[in-house]
């Protein structure tokens, strides 16, 4: 067994939230140089210069590519050689809040749902999962609630046409049109079950864009780049910088697909100890 | 480019065209989600607002905390569709411009028309960009919110973009 201390995690999600808010995704960077290349329209490019620049001020200024510093997700892949000592949860909340603060990030977690209350820096939503090994990785992904609040699952019939789960998944960038931060990233999750289908959905935008794409990916990138959205919805081909898409197993009467929309200032940040 | 200054009048509002660009001097209000709850629920009791509504240049923001030696954090616009079931109420009562991102609903186009106030765009997750154009920031009122609490900006320059005009004209 390979004993990491609480206090070790909580110090490295502190600086993993910093560093996910500050520095752009190299990926997403070139996602967007990429796109900026192929644009023709002028505002689109104009918009998408911003962009670039805002991240490069970001991390030169050190301060935060978006005002909205997400509800982050804190995704921890624990090998099972590891053992823990000291309390995980406490230690990652008080990571989040410590990185929060320390990197004038906003307090944006409200304690009830319902009856709001005041805001404060936790707590994260987490994620775990056993792996083999005996090493552990963070992730901290601080994902904005405009493009959050455009999620969307659909349970299809085992017997769908494939173009009709293509049709829901430019239909969901369709409805977020100009509000959520295009150019987007978008996250696909297909089967499993209804919850395991959004998690996925989330758990793609994790991956690098651009990379290993396969045919779906690849079609839906074409359509949805079709729809004329672009950056700031005023028009142009950069509506969507990647389509990431994850799958699982599922059972024979359903077809789970579920979509989780990124603004381009796609965030996160790993760490394995 | 143009350039305007607050306090803006109607008259140059109607001159305003969706789509042109504008840089945009002088005094704009944070004010999201609970701000505009309260803003309405004090108009609708015919009660005094902490903030004078009238010729108001409103900016769908929640900033980020400055950091250390700076006067603002990140402050790009947050999605403006959640403010439209306030945003009549509010231009009744003289708000005459508002600044975020994304579409309206089309009774805020109406009352943007009816009103002759004006929408204007910025540059969306670009927070740190814009917050270079901010020379001076307060928080002025319901600052129990928080980072929703409105805060009084002084801006120079601030890159705009009319969304929709005084003619009720898109670009969205």
């Amino acid at each position: 067994m390979r004993i990491i201390t609480a206090e070790k995690i909580k110090d490295a999600i502190a600086d993993l939230c910093i560093e996910a808010n500050l520095v752009l995704r190299r990926d997403v960077l070139l996602g967007l140089q990429a796109a900026y290349a192929k644009e023709r329209n002028k505002r689109a490019k104009d918009v998408l210069k911003a962009i670039t620049t805002n991240a490069y001020i970001a991390r030169r200024d050190k301060i935060a590519i978006c005002q909205d510093t997400g509800l982050p997700a804190v995704f921890l892949e624990i090998g099972q050689g590891v053992k823990i000592s000291g309390d995980l949860n406490k230690a990652i909340n008080r990571g989040v809040a410590e990185g929060y603060k320390r990197g004038s990030l906003r307090n944006s977690i409200i304690s009830d749902p319902l009856s709001r209350g005041k805001s404060g820096y936790s707590p994260a939503v987490i994620h775990t999962e056993i792996t083999r090994g005996n090493k552990l990785k963070v992730t901290v992904l601080p994902k904005g609630f405009g493009c959050e609040n455009k999620a969307q699952l659909k349970m299809f019939n085992p017997t769908v046409k494939f173009n009709e789960i293509e049709e829901f998944v430019v239909d969901v960038v369709k409805s977020a049109g100009a509000d959520a931060c295009p150019p987007y990233v978008v996250g696909v999750g297909i089967g499993a079950t209804a919850d395991y289908a959004m998690l996925m959905a989330k758990r793609a935008l994790l991956k690098p864009i651009g990379c290993r794409f396969n045919k779906l990916e690849k079609d839906l990138m074409k359509k949805i780049n079709k729809l004329n959205i672009g950056p700031m919805g005023l028009g142009g081909n950069a509506t969507c910088l990647g389509v990431n898409i994850e799958t699982y197993p599922t059972h024979i009467a359903g077809l789970p697909v579920a979509v989780n929309i990124s603004c381009h200032a796609l965030r996160s940040a790993s760490r394995t100890l | 480019m143009k350039k305007i200054n607050t306090p803006l009048v109607k008259k140059e509002i109607e001159r305003l065209r969706a789509g042109e660009e504008v840089l945009l001097s002088g005094i704009i209000y944070t004010a999201r989600d609970q701000a505009h709850k309260r803003l309405v629920e004090a108009v609708n009791k015919n009660k005094k607002t902490p903030i004078d509504l009238k010729g108001m240049v409103i900016y769908y923001c929640g900033p980020t905390p400055a950091p250390r030696g700076k006067i603002i954090g990140s402050c790009g616009p947050t999605t403006s569709r959640r403010m439209d079931e306030f945003t009549p109420a509010l231009l009744k009562k003289g708000v005459i411009a508002m600044i975020g991102k994304g579409r309206r609903l089309a009774q805020v186009v109406q009352a943007i028309k009816k009103y002759k106030a004006v929408y204007f765009l910025t540059y969306a997750g670009c927070g740190a960009l814009l917050s270079k154009y901010v020379k001076k920031n307060k928080p002025v009122a319901y600052k129990d919110l928080g980072p929703e609490a409105i805060h009084k900006l002084e801006v120079k320059d601030f890159p705009l973009i009319v969304g929709i005009d005084a003619m009720g004209r898109s670009i969205l």
